[in-house]
């Protein structure tokens, strides 16, 4: 992470003084989308470079859902599976979505390039049923147009 | 359009959210106005004078909330919207934040100025991706422009604002779990008192306001607000974004004035069910509201009051239609899965409570269920009704509750027959949707 030292000083500005901790997130997020997880040693330097406690980033690295501390696939699936997506047709999807990568729910296809999620709400219930790859929502899914988004995606 | 509209009172664009058309629409003149005319306690007094409730779920009138700030404490004060949206069936504050995103910097602007504050935040939530990049593009649109930042507007008023993004948890939606994040720690929500508006973020007094709430704030200052009062319901100022989804017709965001009927929201305005089905039931705001069913809903009327008769609330404004032969045992078993997931893990009812619920009704579902099993869910859900930090267990329990209270039926004939009464799905089917 020592490379993106210069960005965080940068966001660290924003912040009014006493907010050190605050940039856990921020850092974290930062460190996340370049490395695509959060390493050993990027806990190492953020510490160092936040002085706060080791425990502290342990204890959010491990409360929050979208921070990972081991990489995923190339293309992160994520399908929604709260109640308006599973009314209009998560379920099925789903299951469509692991039978077409061959892969179970929370797992990577052999060749790195995908892993399935299952997520609660996003705040898409209006489009339902969505998924999302890595950052991006695709919205009122079906098993066709699933197909066509996973072929696209080398 | 049911009622009023106050805030999707223009045509969504390709440039609808950029500041060049937002200052056509008239944007930020309310802000000099603000700045330019009145005191910080004048703003405060027009914002209880409207009245306006709360719109993340708790309905608290924002002008009392506000009131708590002492302007003259010497202490920096801190202001922040809530934008965890995460209540499942709620995706109304995304609308704001996609399509008048400075409508909301606006609205914190003058928020801001009413309550001194230096510093504000947006805490929005990690998966909001177009969101969080139109807001962010938004508030430096605002920069550039000296509507944020040192001398806004020439005027000696400075304050900046902050998006703070999220990393993916439900329990940092409840204000003290929101502020615990923006310090950079696991979102634990905290005990009152003391207030957040006595001690909220790094132990000042803090404003934390749905976003929703907040961007009210430049229409009420704009008409005034013994004039805002007079729209809507007697008792529930204004308007609701209502999000609707589920088994309906044309799902999505509408503005709803209060006190407008519910069943021609859900029947005229929304096409009504999916596919000719009848309707069984809704979920009016959010799966933490009771569900309220077809005949109770024929005389209510959109707004607190008339929602609380029926035994339920506004809640978040999210909406869900379930059909006719839904099956409302998965139903509540998707739910449940939910708050179990969701549950921080802080306190012993809800962290322990959410998976006994949890393994009861993956139990009845896969045919294990016993008798007794109904009456453990309610004694579960009594158990964490006030005795937990947060809402959350209380809320888990509202849903179970409500769902058993009405559709006892359908649970007790699982666990007699080991399967669904209807065919167990949640979705209507695609034959079927396409015949209609």
């Amino acid at each position: 992470m020592k490379h993106l030292i210069p960005e965080f000083e940068k966001i660290k500005r924003r912040y009014p003084a006493g907010f050190e901790s605050s940039l856990l997130l921020p850092c974290l997020h930062r460190i996340q989308e370049d490395r695509g997880f959060v390493a050993d040693e990027d806990i190492d330097g953020l510490c160092e470079w936040l002085g706060v406690p080791r425990m502290q980033v342990e204890e959010v690295l491990s409360y929050y859902t979208m921070l990972r501390r081991e990489p995923v696939g190339r293309y992160h699936v994520q399908v929604c599976r709260n109640v308006s997506c599973s009314m209009r047709g998560a379920e099925r999807l789903i299951g469509h979505v692991c039978k077409r990568l061959g892969v179970g729910v929370g797992e990577t296809t052999g060749d790195g390039r995908f892993t399935v999620s299952t997520v609660e709400c996003l705040g898409s219930c209006g489009t339902a049923p969505v998924l999302v790859v890595n950052e991006a929502y695709h919205e009122n899914m079906d098993a066709a147009k699933t197909d066509t988004l996973l072929e696209g995606l080398k | 359009m049911p009622g009023r509209a106050l805030l999707m009172d223009f045509p969504v664009t390709a440039t609808s959210h950029l500041l060049a058309d937002y200052r056509a629409r008239g944007g930020y003149a309310t802000l000099r106005k603000v700045l330019t005319s009145m005191k910080p306690e004048q703003v405060t007094k027009e914002v209880t004078a409207s009245g306006i409730l709360g719109h993340g779920g708790a309905a608290f009138p924002a002008g009392r909330k506000w009131q708590v700030i002492h302007l003259d404490d010497g202490q920096p004060h801190y202001l922040c919207a809530n934008a965890d949206e995460g209540e499942p069936g709620t995706f109304k504050d995304r609308w704001i934040l996609e399509n008048a995103p400075h409508r909301l910097v606006e609205s914190m602007a003058i928020a801001g100025y009413a309550l001194q504050v230096r510093h504000a935040f947006v805490y929005i939530r990690g998966e909001f991706d177009l969101p969080y990049r139109r807001l962010q593009a938004a508030v430096d649109e605002a920069y550039d422009a000296g509507l944020l930042g040192e001398r806004i507007l020439d005027t000696d008023f400075a304050m900046d604002l902050v998006v703070y993004r999220g990393a993916g948890s439900y329990v940092c939606g409840e204000a003290s779990g929101l502020l615990a994040s923006i310090e950079g720690r696991k979102g634990y929500p905290r005990n009152r008192p003391p207030r957040l508006t006595v001690k909220g973020l790094f132990k000042r007094p803090t404003v934390v306001n749905n976003v929703e709430t907040l961007a009210n704030l430049t229409t009420i200052l704009a008409m005034g607000g013994e004039a805002f009062k007079q729209i809507g319901a007697p008792k529930s100022p204004g308007t609701q974004l209502v999000s609707i989804s589920g088994h309906v017709s044309k799902p999505g965001v509408y503005e709803v004035e209060y006190g407008y009927p519910v069943a021609k929201f859900i029947y005229d305005d929304c096409g009504g069910v999916l596919a000719g089905r009848k309707l069984k039931c809704i979920v009016p705001g959010g799966i933490s509201t009771k569900v309220l069913t077809a005949a109770e809903i024929e005389t209510v009327t959109y707004d607190h009051a008339s929602f609380t008769k029926a035994g339920s609330g506004v809640g978040s404004g999210g909406m869900i239609v379930i059909a006719e032969g839904t099956c409302m045992v998965r139903l509540l078993q998707v739910m449940i899965r939910f708050y179990h997931h969701e549950s921080c893990g802080q306190c012993t009812p809800c962290r322990d409570g959410m998976g006994w619920m949890h393994k009861l009704i993956d139990g009845i579902v896969a045919g294990r269920g016993q008798s007794g099993d109904l009456e453990r869910m309610e004694l579960i859900a009594k158990a964490n009704d006030g005795t937990t930090i947060c809402g959350m267990g209380d809320a888990c329990g509202y849903a179970v509750v409500g769902i058993l209270a009405k559709y006892r039926d359908e649970f007790e004939y699982w666990i007699v027959h080991g399967r669904s009464k209807f065919d167990g799905r949640l979705e209507v089917d695609a034959a079927e949707l396409a015949h209609a």
